[in-house]
């Protein structure tokens, strides 16, 4: 059951590293390297679940969010954020924003592929 | 209509209204309702100032000389805005002294003197007289013209006995009527509720009065439809009038002074501005109502004298009487009766209050220092109190008589018409003692009285003989050469003054005499102990809040002594009353047990003093005291003790303001701290950010190859590579935020050696050396050969030169990367300048490139340093005393340089400048 994935990350080895973990998963995998990258792949590829790191240049995480959440032809799109910054105020801001699931860095790669198979699956 | 008889029972009429008003009015103060408790009826009863003379004679002087009437209420609008400082001060004072009028004031002042309340009084009751004469006039002439109304004639003077004189019957009513008004009580500073209300109730009645006038002639003479005027033949008489101008310069600004000192020291001024002052707040609507009051009152002068003029061109009527002649020519018999009232009301104000104030000043300051020193030799009478009254209600007999007498003889001469401003002169006098007096401590008693005696002297001598040779009482060579034909002493043009007219002649000398007295004779002795104490009690006025401290007294006396002498001035029950209070007031139970010291002493001579004034009260506390004289050294310690005080207040009041600044430097230290506070916050949620990011990766990278022993080998050594690198990315990043915060805390160690920058250069090019080669880039040097000394501390140069080598190969392209190393002297100092052919660094990031964990990020890739390296390079160079900067060049890429100063490679300590 091959879904399509976006990675969004500044972090060259960080999505090595999700794009090994997706693509073993047998998914389709697209990267983008900053925020704005990241929406426009969003909006011309259609993925069903998209990575998404909150600290990036251009455009942030939360800032793409959003304007995916307002944008009515990308209902659906599930949304996992990743993030360095622990604050438990940021993982608020972003489930309050409309992401399915907030993980933050350093990540468990097993609970990763859990969540991301939970997304897809529900 | 109008006939004698009606004239007197409207006039009669019009006075019993007025004590109907006090009558009212005393009444409710002794309910506790007063109505005089109103700022409005106080600025109300300041406009006593407008006598009869302005009623009748501003029109007349607007036909003389145009604007000439507006100085004499430019004056006192000008001086009212020294009023919230100069008249609440002297109404502090009088309040805690209990004066009781000028002369008590100035008496009070110069160390309660007897001599000098006496000639004070001796100079108000001659400036004065004739003023009052002048209202009897006005009052009479009024009567004599409206009874032959229509006809508008002149009266003639003399014609009839002085029983038979109408201002000789005017001068005995309203001497009953201020007997009545103004002598009920004793206690001068208790006010005169009744007596101030009906001055207030005049004030409106007048200022109507004359509005009607100026409504009728502006609107019903010169308006439209009005009655034809007789064609103008001459039209000089109008000149001054259509053509104003205030030239001469000097006689506007001398009568303006003039009429701005009158209006607080004439004594009727001072009776309802001062004596009469129930609450120093109400000065705060006198300051702009009563010149309010001036202005509308000399709204409509022009216009009636004009119409006056115009009514009457042949010169037959009197300017001074247009205002009522002219209602009379138009046939308005109850305007003309309005003015008629109006005029009464002016006169029979300024009467009044002038009456009871100079009443006062005679009992006090003349008639009771002569009984007292009679009683030396013969007890007095038991109750003093209605012996004092009756000195009173005899004097205001006698000034109405003197009054008129004066009126009887001058009549129609020179010296009567011309008082106003003469008598203005007279008591201008009082001016250097009563302002330096509150101002300045050092006048004496004896400069005082040099100065009044001197001013008054000369005063006489320009002013008033003048007055009397343009009568014809005198020879009129009098007045164009001095005595004996020595023109310098000429008394119109003193020491050869000519060009200004007579007032501001006689203003001008008399001030000058009366000032230079003073000062002089002032500045002979220091002032002695009493002088010392009054004068602080005035000068400090403003800052006592409640009534001053007891001055310097020493001695011991009775209570009971003390009681009954006040006894026989204000009664027994209200001295009884007023010693109860005072005992309460200092925690003992009856007035018996009060102790003799100076507080109770001072207690009792201001409560006589409200009753006999403060010169009188000294003596007669004196009589039954036994006071042991200080001397000056006591009275000087007394003295140094209070200014001890002060200086201690004035320490208090520095170390509050210090305290003060204090509290905002606390205050904005800790906007600092909190600042501070907050960098630090951000800068640990930077640092854990930096930490996560590699830790992700390891961990991610570990897990992955942990879980899954069948990834191929390639692909197994490209993690354990990245692991490798990004372990290394983290100690590094560990190391360079110790560094950071060693160097920020002030606990890095800094060695101060003469270095060689030409050394370094090649040492920091060998440590990157490799990294470079990696990048495939190409390092050119630019150094001159004189060796570039600087002082500092070798391997933080180096750690800098490191980080912009490997800042400038990363950003390089790949392959083609060109950087340029440049070594200059720049003035006293050397610039080292490191560029790559990158990117560049955009034009808004020059400066934020220093920010700690500020990236440049590329292309939306991370450069992949710690955005530590250029923030620690900084902080190096502003510690070796130099500094570091990003340069914009876009077009040839990025170009960070920095300077340190120069130093001279042989010897530090001999360079030739610091």
């Amino acid at each position: 059951m091959s879904k399509r994935i976006l990675i969004v990350d500044d972090e060259p080895n960080i999505v090595i590293s999700l794009e090994f973990l997706m693509m073993r998963e047998g998914h389709e995998v697209r990267v983008a390297r900053d925020g704005e990258a990241g929406l426009a792949a969003v909006r011309t590829h259609r993925p069903d679940l998209v990575v998404l790191d909150v600290m990036m240049p251009k455009l942030d995480g939360f800032a793409v969010l959003e304007a995916v959440r307002a944008d009515p032809n990308l209902t659906g799109t599930r949304i996992l954020m990743l993030t360095a910054k622990g604050r438990e105020a940021e993982q608020t801001k972003g489930m309050a924003l409309g992401a399915d699931a907030y993980m933050p860095k350093p990540f468990s790669t097993r609970d990763l592929v859990a969540k991301v198979k939970e997304l897809l699956g529900g | 209509m109008i006939s004698g008889p009606v004239l007197i029972a409207l006039s009669l009429g019009y006075l019993g209204l007025l004590f109907g008003v006090a009558y009212w009015a005393d009444r409710r103060a002794e309910q506790g309702h007063s109505v005089i408790a109103h700022p409005t009826v106080y600025a109300l009863s300041l406009a006593v100032y407008c006598t009869a003379w302005t009623f009748y004679g501003s029109v007349g002087r607007a036909t003389e000389n145009g604007l000439g009437f507006l100085p004499i209420y430019l004056g006192p609008t000008l001086i009212a805005l020294l009023w919230g400082t100069l008249l609440l001060k002297m109404v502090r004072v009088s309040k805690a002294e209990r004066i009781t009028s000028i002369a008590d004031f100035i008496a009070s002042r110069y160390g309660k003197s007897q001599a000098l309340g006496g000639l004070v009084t001796i100079i108000a009751v001659i400036g004065v007289v004739p003023y009052i004469a002048l209202q009897l006039k006005a009052i009479a002439w009024s009567f004599t013209i409206l009874q032959q109304y229509p006809a508008v004639r002149m009266p003639v003077a003399g014609a009839q006995p002085f029983w038979g004189d109408t201002a000789f019957i005017v001068a005995l009513s309203l001497a009953a009527f201020t007997i009545l008004f103004g002598t009920r009580h004793l206690d001068a500073s208790e006010r005169h509720e009744g007596m101030v209300a009906a001055i207030a109730f005049e004030s409106i009645v007048k200022l109507v009065a004359f509005l009607a006038v100026g409504l009728f002639v502006t609107l019903g003479v010169l308006g439209w439809g009005g009655p034809a005027l007789p064609p103008l033949q001459d039209p000089a008489p109008l000149q001054p009038l259509l053509e104003p101008s205030v030239a001469p310069f000097a006689d506007w600004f001398a009568i303006s002074l003039l009429a701005g000192l009158a209006v607080m020291l004439l004594p009727r001024q001072f009776q309802v501005a001062v004596v009469e002052n129930s609450d120093e707040r109400h000065l705060r609507r006198a300051l702009w109502l009563f010149p309010l009051y001036l202005l509308l009152i000399n709204l409509f002068v022009v216009p009636i004298a004009i119409v006056g003029l115009l009514t009457f061109p042949d010169g037959q009527v009197h300017a001074d009487t247009f205002i009522l002649t002219v209602p009379m020519a138009f046939e308005q018999p109850w305007l003309a009766l309005l003015v008629f009232i109006g005029g009464l009301s002016a006169a029979t104000g300024m009467v009044i209050v002038e009456t009871i104030a100079l009443s006062t000043m005679v009992s006090n300051d003349l008639a009771l220092p002569a009984l007292l020193r009679f009683w030396r030799h013969r007890p007095p009478a038991a109750d003093l109190g209605r012996l004092l009254l009756l000195i009173r209600r005899g004097a205001i007999v006698v000034i109405l008589l003197l009054g008129y007498l004066y009126y009887w003889l001058a009549g129609e001469a020179y010296a009567l018409v011309s008082i106003g401003l003469i008598s203005f002169v007279a008591v201008a006098q009082f001016a250097p003692a009563v302002i330096g007096g509150l101002y300045w401590r050092g006048g004496t008693r004896e400069g005082a009285l040099a100065g009044l005696a001197a001013g008054f002297l000369v005063w006489i001598y320009t002013l008033l003989l003048p007055s009397f040779a343009k009568s014809g009482w005198l020879p009129p060579a009098f007045m164009e050469s001095g005595p004996g034909g020595f023109d310098l002493l000429a008394p119109m043009a003193l020491f050869g003054m000519t060009g200004w007219n007579e007032i501001t002649h006689g203003l001008f000398w008399s001030l000058t005499a009366n000032i230079g007295a003073f000062l002089f004779v002032s500045s002979l002795r220091a002032p002695n102990a009493t002088e010392a104490s009054q004068a602080g009690i005035f000068v400090d006025a403003s800052r006592r809040t409640v009534r001053g401290s007891a001055p310097l007294w020493r001695g011991s006396a009775e209570i009971d002594e003390l009681m009954a002498l006040n006894a026989r001035f204000l009664g027994q029950s209200r001295t009884r009353a007023a010693f109860e209070q005072f005992a309460r007031e200092r925690g003992v139970k009856t007035p018996n047990q009060l102790p003799d010291d100076a507080e109770t002493i001072y207690f009792a001579e201001t409560l006589l003093s409200g009753a006999i004034g403060g010169a009188s009260a000294r003596v007669m506390v004196a009589s039954v005291t036994d006071e042991e004289p200080l001397g000056l050294d006591e009275v000087l310690n007394i003295l140094d003790e209070a200014s001890q005080i002060r200086a201690y207040s004035r320490e208090l009041e520095q170390k509050s303001l210090a305290l003060e600044a204090a509290t905002a430097e606390l205050r904005a230290a800790n906007l600092r701290l909190q600042e501070l506070d907050r960098m630090k916050d951000d800068f640990i949620s930077s640092v854990t950010h930096e930490l996560r990011t590699p830790l992700a990766s390891i961990r991610a990278f570990s897990e992955i190859l942990f879980d899954d022993p069948e990834i191929d080998l390639e692909q197994r050594r490209r993690f354990l590579g990245i692991l490798v690198s990004e372990t290394e990315r983290l100690s590094r990043l560990v190391n360079q935020v110790l560094d950071l915060a060693k160097i920020e805390s002030g606990h890095a160690d800094w060695r101060t050696e003469i270095l060689c920058l030409q050394d370094l250069i090649h040492q920091a090019v060998a440590a990157t050396e490799q990294y470079v080669e990696e990048r495939g880039s190409r390092v050119t040097l630019d150094l001159p050969d004189t060796p570039a000394a600087v002082s500092g501390d070798r391997d933080r140069i180096v750690q800098v030169l490191v980080n912009l080598l490997s800042n400038a190969a990363k950003f390089a392209p790949a392959g083609t990367g060109a950087i340029d190393i440049r070594l200059s002297a720049e003035g006293a100092s050397w610039r080292v300048c490191v560029s790559d052919n990158g990117p560049g660094i955009p034009a808004e990031d020059l400066e934020r490139v220093f920010e700690k964990f500020h990236q440049t990020a590329l292309g939306g890739a991370k450069p992949g340093g710690t955005g530590l390296g250029l923030p620690i390079s900084r902080r190096i160079m502003d510690n070796l005393g130099g500094r570091i900067w990003a340069e914009c060049r876009p077009t040839t890429g990025a170009t960070v340089c920095f300077d340190l100063p120069a130093q001279l490679a042989t010897s530090p300590d001999s360079r030739p400048h610091a």
